[in-house]
């Protein structure tokens, strides 16, 4: 409780009080009739104790010609019931809105502080070690990058870096929702937010705080919520005629029966209620308050929505497309296999494949490298040789290698130059075929037919990540009508791989561009309401993450690129995420609409009844602030879903 | 110039009034009043900040006079 309820809550239970002594004196009758007046002074007390802040601020509203707001409303309509002699009910009013308000408060200040709390994430300090081995505390604001950091056990990491030394356990539960805490060790990156276990660190600072990783995310959450769903852009619309409409229909309820039946004092009170139901902070406050819990709920669970909009598209998904590597699977790519020619040996094979890979750092390069370290340790490091390296994208490389030409890539490109192959037998497994420049072709120039002598070729095998096929099969519990994968690899090897996770359709042998023209071709399948996602580990597919309704970015802890390119983040490599944010947005927007429908109903029915002069003015204020409260009561429900996974 | 500031706004439907009226003001190139959040955002030319935010300030306590603030 803030301060500012603390004193709301004594002045309400103080107007309380001194209501049931008037009223009590009142029901007495202690007082004559002809007096009856000295109540509405009586009544004046209790009112004015609860609620002199509303008439303050209902007179700078007339005085700022601020007519149609919430303060001026509510004291109109107590004049007007004080007007037409119901000195009880007009106090009563007062101290039951401020009941509501303060209630409304409470609720709206528990539901930001449960957001805040899951976003504890941000370090008040760091410390920096000075040249000569002192540590001085500062703000993590000035941290420069390349400064040494010292992290003391359970201390918060408080920019980017790379660890120097030390080893330790670190939980980045916070920002993951990843509960196994991770190992690091020196030479490894260390990512913002995290909390150090154990173990006594030393990093270097690789950014500034603005740019860590645990800015990003605190920028991000805030800014959640400023990008609008369609139904809150409905709702704002919707009350900023609609208050104007029920002042209206309040002046007409007055003055047209009033001059007929000559009965003002009915009309007028029945007018009152009219102008407390017709404000509209239920309505504003009650959309806008399930997404903010959609994302809190969201965050818990290791994902960050960039915006209330996206809980709508996510609700509605048909389509998952999904990229393979890194995505599907795990991206950990090791030789299964190798398919010497005539006359080569499994040594040279590997050894002018790792030289001509030399240069590039793409991860089927990396499994041949560490296959000839594991099997021929002495030759490690000889992929020295290369000297050039062309890369044919969608084909493979063009290197040159101790003078002579190599060319390793895929079956196109091996048929591009003409050289007879030899396949492999594992469908799921990538193929690189190798050939070198053929000594023995002598005169003939090595882009000639021929001139390539085939050297063999290496099976490479990548695993595909043990939650994948529960989180497709849990997507399809969750209404997505079709899983599409789509990959770079050749069609049998992205078939196995389909046929074992079991997607429904998949497109192999696509180069970065069709990629796009592939998700184009499936957004105009879409019928109606029917949207597509796109989840892709960030780091090629930037264009096709965009281009989708929403791209959904896996394993992006600490990329930026896929921080800023996707609309939902998924902190970690847990495909099993994306299930439970399609259930979170889900409920998210189901609570939404049954906070529209609920308080636009209960407002409705009670328009209509305090127009036939059935509902007092007690209801009416019920219809207001009530109806708010229940609504954030209905929201905070969502920050009460326990974590779904880990 | 984009900054954010800490602000104070009672109510969803007040922090809408006052984010409309302080993206009319002259200068100003987008401002936002999170209500969820209580934060105020406000967009506006570099040379005229300052004044900028004052009026954005004082447009917003006329709408709203619990709307403060903190800089």
């Amino acid at each position: 409780m803030t301060e500012k309820q603390k004193k709301n809550l004594i002045r309400i239970l103080a107007a309380l009080v001194l209501f049931a002594a008037v009223a009590v004196i009142e029901k007495a009758g202690v007082i004559p009739e002809k007096y009856e007046i000295l109540f509405l002074f009586l009544f004046l007390i209790p009112y004015l104790v609860s609620g002199y802040d509303v008439v303050r601020k209902a007179v700078l509203g007339v005085i700022n010609r601020q007519m149609l707001d919430e303060a001026f409303l509510m004291v109109v309509a107590s004049i007007g019931a004080f007007a037409s002699r119901q000195y009880a009910e007009a106090a009563a009013v007062m101290i039951f809105y401020q009941i509501g308000e303060w209630f409304q408060s409470y609720a709206v200040g528990r539901s930001r502080k449960s957001i805040s709390d899951l976003m504890d994430i941000v370090p008040e300090y760091a410390n920096l070690e000075l040249e000569d081995g002192t540590v001085e505390t500062i703000d993590p604001d000035d941290v420069e990058p390349g400064n040494i950091l010292v992290i003391k056990p359970g201390e918060k990491i408080p920019v980017d870096g790379l660890v120097i030394s030390g080893e330790s356990l670190v939980n980045t539960a916070a920002l993951t929702g990843e509960p196994v805490p991770r190992t690091v060790r020196p030479g490894e990156q260390i990512i913002s937010g995290c909390i150090n276990g154990e173990g006594l660190l030393r990093i270097q600072a690789t950014k500034m705080f603005e740019d860590s990783t645990v800015a990003k995310i605190l920028e991000l959450v805030e800014t959640a919520s400023e990008k609008k769903s369609k139904t809150e852009n409905f709702i704002t619309r919707f009350a900023r005629y609609y208050t104007p409409a029920v002042v209206a229909a309040a002046v007409i309820l007055f003055a047209v029966p009033s001059i007929i039946t000559g009965n003002w004092h009915e009309w007028l009170y029945r007018a009152c209620t009219f102008l407390v139901i017709s404000c509209p902070c239920a309505l504003v406050i009650s959309v806008p308050l399930a997404f903010f819990g959609g994302i809190g709920a969201a965050s818990k669970n290791g994902v960050l929505v960039k915006g209330s909009n996206y809980f709508e598209v996510l609700s509605m998904l048909d389509t998952v497309v999904s990229d393979k590597t890194g995505t599907m699977t795990e991206g950990n790519f090791k030789v299964s296999e190798i398919l010497t020619a005539e006359g080569v040996s499994r040594r040279q094979l590997l050894e002018t494949a790792a030289a001509a890979e030399g240069m590039s750092t793409h991860p089927i390069a990396n499994s041949i490298r560490e296959q000839l370290t594991l099997e021929f340790p002495e030759d490690a490091g000889k992929e020295a040789g290369v000297t050039e390296t062309e890369n044919i994208s969608g084909y493979g490389l063009l290197a040159v290698v101790d003078g002579k030409k190599v060319l390793i890539g895929n079956r196109k490109l091996m048929e591009r130059y003409g050289v007879e192959t030899m396949a492999g037998h594992d469908p799921a497994a990538t193929e690189v075929y190798v050939a070198r420049e053929d000594a023995g072709a002598g005169s003939h120039a090595a882009d000639e037919n021929g001139a390539f002598r085939f050297f063999g070729t290496i099976l490479i095998r990548d695993s595909v990540k043990p939650e994948a096929k529960n989180a497709i099969r849990d997507m399809k519990a969750e209404g997505v009508g079709r899983v599409v994968m789509l990959t770079g690899d050749r069609k049998e090897t992205a078939a196995a791989v389909a046929e074992e996770l079991g997607v429904d359709k998949v497109f192999g042998e696509l180069l970065p561009s069709d990629k796009v023209l592939k998700v184009e071709e499936l957004l105009a399948r879409l019928t109606g309401k029917q949207k597509l996602a796109f989840i892709g580990d960030g780091i090629n597919d930037a264009p096709v993450l965009s281009r989708a309704d929403v791209g959904i970015a896996m394993g992006s802890m600490g990329s930026d690129a896929a921080i800023e390119a996707a609309d939902v983040v998924i902190m970690d490599d847990d495909l099993g995420r994306i299930p439970a944010v399609i259930r979170i947005a889900k409920r998210t927007v189901g609570i939404a609409k049954q906070n529209i429908v609920f308080a636009l109903a209960v407002k409705a029915a009670i328009l209509i009844l305090g127009a036939l002069g059935i509902a007092n003015m007690w209801a009416a204020v019920f219809a207001d602030v009530g109806v708010a409260v229940l609504c954030i009561l209905n929201s905070m429900r969502l920050l009460a879903v326990k974590k779904t996974i880990g | 110039m984009k900054k954010k500031f800490k602000c104070e706004v009672d109510c969803a439907n007040c922090a809408q009034k006052v984010e409309d009226a302080i993206k009319k003001i002259d200068g100003v190139v987008d401002a936002k009043v999170n209500f969820m959040m209580q934060k105020f955002t406000l967009e506006a030319l570099d040379a005229d900040f300052d004044r900028i935010l004052d009026e954005a300030v004082a447009v917003g306590k006329k709408i709203e006079p619990d709307f403060s603030v903190e800089r």
